[in-house]
């Protein structure tokens, strides 16, 4: 830990944080739930398929999806051993309610591997870079902050660019949540040596380790953790909501920006979340896949708040019970922290890879600092500006609203709407209480139903133009065909005439000449007519035949 | 089991429409109490009778609107417009013309274009303008300033002089021109400015100068407010700076013809204006660049109506001229957004 320039990103919010009521006790393994119901798509991009079919009997760690191979996807192992029951709809972690394909597993309690372990890299540094790669995306790991973005997609985009910095974020700005807290204070030796993967792999000039300092026994364990790796350096950033923001840490850090609707590959910085370079250790050196990650259960819903090491599918419920149950106060759950995360109507529902946190929560807590939120009516707005000068992004989400408002969506993408990360920071600090978050999901949703009917009717445009073209082609090459024909038959008249004139010329008889050629003509006139009626006799007998050149062409 | 359902974020901070208003209402006070103790009463009536016109008649267009009258009553804003109103009228100006001034306030300037939040001009400042201009004798009448144990008129009388009631004082005698009058009509006729100040008992003896107290007492006011974070700074700073420019350039190079830097930015409208009419958030620019243009452009125009101009104070036309050119400063002032490299497609 070093003193070291850091930066400020524009605005932020400084919620309550509400840390302490679920990092003090340790984590612990919240156990094997009678059934897991593991949803196919748990990540950014393809649904994964499955290859397991009802009735199967799985060994833990067994692939039971592989990822769409046709474009960003992840593979999904059975969190555990037992059979599929079914592989069916069921109601999935998030905010639209919807159902989706699920595969669900009945454990059978023996936990048993099988031989579906992986085999560890003990020597991953003399390992090939593209066998440790294979591994990171055979054993199904995404983005644990939150996104879900297959990693091994990230990493690969790195491979062949080169990397300045590796920034691991520990940040963890959400209220609430503190899985990435207590994993870096219990197992910091083992997210060192992920983080050492990753450099093998990457080879980049320096490591950063961002962590909020509202956590300070994470930085001492994680300081001590890489005391002795020069290249790794763990940096304190000041508590601020949305810190944890990818391109707002990277600038917290590093001064430097992501460009709009850029990477930070772009700029040769590689963000990495905590607990994803926790599960590439275990894939690489443990030999163990994405089945399992560490969970906050908390809020004044849950009798004793804690984190979890939670397999993949285990249904809220069965954590809820493993805190203890419900307390009166359970009004809300939330999936993810007060922020950014989304409410859930139903406790039966699974935790995924992403999920990093289930909230239990009053509305008397949610509101503790405005008591009559949301129910109060929302005014108009009154322009303050408090959005602006906390918004992570400088945007004006005032304007952006008052576009919306008036469903001026174009005007609202030049005010870059894209860029908006959703954080909410402009909502909370909204003195009218204008649900102004809400407006921006909407239109973003509008924008991109737009511009799909307007890529629709560009391809029927195009479509359409291409016949008009192929018909118009066609017109002209027939055409074309035909003034050939027509000139090639006349130079044929001319030079015939020509050679007459010149014949008649050479003999100097003309009279004799010309009674030749009127006799050798009506020849030919006669072989012509013979030859006619022969192929007229052939015709007769031949039109009973379908004739297989359609004259439909010639319109 | 089941739970209940409402969309991210889950956290609202305490901010809100009333208490920012209240917060404004508070930093008036100083100001208040300084422009009391030297006018004495009538200040006081200006104000209760100000804001219950404005509360008045806000309820009964929002009745007549169909909006809900009590929602919006309490978000205060019919009351912080009837406060600054009424600091722009002289004392014991009668009670008619504050009616009327608050009528075309509240109802023209803010409810018929849509209520809080709607009102592109500064509902307060198009009160004073349409009274200034249609009574431009009445609006000029101010009291002799002394200490409030002096005042000519106590409750009784002021309030009879207010209503009309058998109460018509000699306004000659117990009236004063303000500094910015005594310069504005002094300079008009061929003084120069020295001896302008010597003859004005307000400029001669800053003692006894109530718009150089009253106007500390706003500023006070006004910083507290940006203490709190209710008004950005670059508005009042803008404003101050820019008139502070122009007045140091002409004074300097003819103090004989313009006056002095201190007399414009003590005196009239200058801090009122600056911390709490300039910063009305809902017609003021709203993007950094935009209120250091916004808040120049006012400190500008009041400048050059004060010192050209046939008025001798100009804080609300200055305001009304620069909400015109709200929606274009915005539009070409728009931060960097992150990433991005220009601020707008011109």
């Amino acid at each position: 830990m070093t003193s070291r320039k850091l930066w400020r990103f524009h605005g932020g919010v400084h919620p309550p944080f509400h840390k302490e009521e679920s990092n003090q006790l340790a984590s612990e393994f919240a156990g094997i739930p009678a059934q897991l119901v593991i949803p196919m798509q748990q990540h950014i991009g393809e649904a994964a398929e499955a290859v397991v079919k009802a009735g199967d009997k799985v060994y833990k760690g067994q692939k039971i999806a592989v990822a769409d191979h046709h474009g960003i996807s992840a593979n999904i192992h059975a969190p555990t051993s037992g059979k599929i029951s079914a592989i069916e709809e069921r109601v999935l972690p998030h905010p639209s309610g919807l159902p989706g394909l699920c595969i669900v597993l009945d454990s059978d309690g023996k936990d048993d591997w099988g031989d579906c372990k992986l085999t560890p890299y003990s020597d991953y540094q003399n390992t090939e870079v593209s066998e440790l790669l294979q591994r990171i995306r055979e054993s199904g790991i995404v983005g644990l902050g939150g996104a879900a973005f297959p990693t091994a997609v990230k990493v690969s985009g790195s491979l062949n660019k080169a990397v300045s910095t590796l920034i691991i974020n520990g940040a963890e700005c959400e209220p609430y949540i503190t899985c990435d807290d207590r994993l870096m204070r219990e197992r910091s030796a083992e997210i060192i040596e992920g983080i050492k993967i990753l450099q093998y792999m990457i080879d980049p000039q320096e490591c950063l380790i961002g962590i909020e300092d509202n956590k300070p026994e994470a930085i001492e364990a994680m300081s001590k953790a890489c005391e002795t790796e020069e290249n790794i350096e763990v940096v304190t950033i000041p508590t601020i909501y949305p810190s944890g923001g990818e391109k707002q840490l990277i600038k917290i850090l590093t001064g430097k920006e992501v460009p709009a609707g850029g990477l930070p590959l772009d700029i040769g910085i590689l963000g990495q979340n905590v607990a994803t370079v926790y599960s590439i250790y275990q894939a690489v050196v443990k030999g163990i896949p994405l089945i399992s990650r560490l969970l906050t259960v908390t809020g004044n819903g849950i009798q004793r708040p804690q984190n979890f090491e939670v397999l993949n599918g285990t249904p809220i419920s069965y954590l809820a019970e493993r805190a203890g149950g419900y307390t009166k106060m359970a009004e809300y759950l939330i999936m993810g922290g007060p922020m950014m995360g989304f409410a859930l109507r139903d406790d039966h529902i699974p935790v995924v890879k992403a999920s990093n946190c289930t909230l239990f929560v009053s509305s008397t807590v949610l509101n503790e600092s405005n008591s009559a939120y949301p129910d109060q009516p929302t005014l108009p707005c009154i322009r303050c500006g408090k959005c602006m000068d906390a918004c992570p992004l400088n945007l004006l989400p005032q304007q952006l609203y008052w576009h919306i408002r008036a469903r001026d969506f174009e005007r609202a993408e030049s005010h870059n709407l894209k860029d908006c990360i959703e954080c909410g920071a402009c909502s909370y600090v909204c003195p009218s209480h204008i649900p102004l978050v809400n407006y921006y999901r909407f239109a973003k949703g509008e924008i991109r139903e737009q511009t799909e009917t307007q890529e629709k009717a560009r391809r029927a445009r195009q479509r359409h133009e291409f016949l008009e073209f192929r018909k118009a082609r066609e017109k002209r090459e027939r055409e074309e065909k035909r003034a050939a024909h027509k000139a090639a038959l006349q130079k044929k008249k001319q030079a015939a005439a020509k050679a007459r004139a010149a014949t008649n010329g050479a003999a100097g008889d003309a009279s004799d000449s010309k009674a030749d050629a009127i006799k050798a003509a009506m020849q030919r006139v006669k072989a012509k007519k013979q030859a006619r009626a022969q192929q007229a006799k052939k015709q007769t007998k031949e039109q009973t035949k379908p004739t297989k050149d359609a004259p439909g062409i010639n319109k | 089991m089941q739970f209940k359902i409402r969309t991210s974020p889950f956290f609202n901070s305490s901010n809100s429409v009333r208490s920012i208003m209240l917060q404004v209402l508070l930093a008036l006070i100083p100001g208040t109490l300084v422009m009391t103790y030297f006018f004495g009463w009538g200040i006081l009536f200006n104000i209760v009778l100000s804001v219950f016109f404005a509360v008045s008649l806000e309820a009964l267009a929002l009745l007549i609107r169909k909006r809900p009258v009590l929602v919006f009553l309490g978000d205060f804003s019919a009351i912080v417009t009837g406060w600054l109103f009424a600091l722009s009228l002289p004392p014991l100006i009668p009670w008619w013309i504050v009616l009327v001034g608050i009528f075309f306030a509240i109802i023209i300037a803010k409810q018929l274009y849509g209520g809080l939040g709607y009102n592109p001009f500064n509902p307060a400042m198009v009160g004073f303008a349409v009274l200034i201009i249609s009574f431009p004798l009445e609006m000029g009448l101010w009291l002799k300033a002394t200490s409030f144990a002096e005042q000519s008129f106590g409750f009784i009388d002021s309030l009879r002089i207010v209503f009309g009631a058998n109460m018509s004082p000699d306004w000659d005698a117990i009236t004063m021109p303000t500094p910015l009058d005594a310069v504005k009509t002094g300079l008009l006729t061929g003084m120069d400015y020295t001896e302008i100040v010597r003859k004005s008992r307000y400029l001669s003896d800053s003692f006894s100068n109530t718009w150089m107290w009253s106007g500390l007492a706003f500023a006070a006011g006004g910083i507290w407010l940006l203490y709190k974070k209710i008004i950005h700074w670059q508005i009042p700073v803008a404003l101050l700076l820019s008139l502070l420019f122009f007045s140091v350039v002409f004074h300097l190079y003819s103090p004989q013809h313009y006056a002095s830097p201190v007399l414009h930015m003590l005196s009239g409208a200058t801090m009122l204006g600056a911390f709490f009419i300039a910063t009305d958030p809902v017609s003021a620019s709203t993007t950094p660049l935009g209120k250091l243009i916004y808040g120049a452009g006012i400190g500008v125009f009041i400048y050059i109506i004060r010192v050209w101009g046939s008025y001798p104070d100009a804080m609300a036309f200055s305001v009304l001229i620069m909400n015109m050119a709200v929606p274009m400063i915005d539009y070409y002032t728009q931060p960097r957004v992150l990433g991005h490299k220009r601020k707008v497609d011109l």
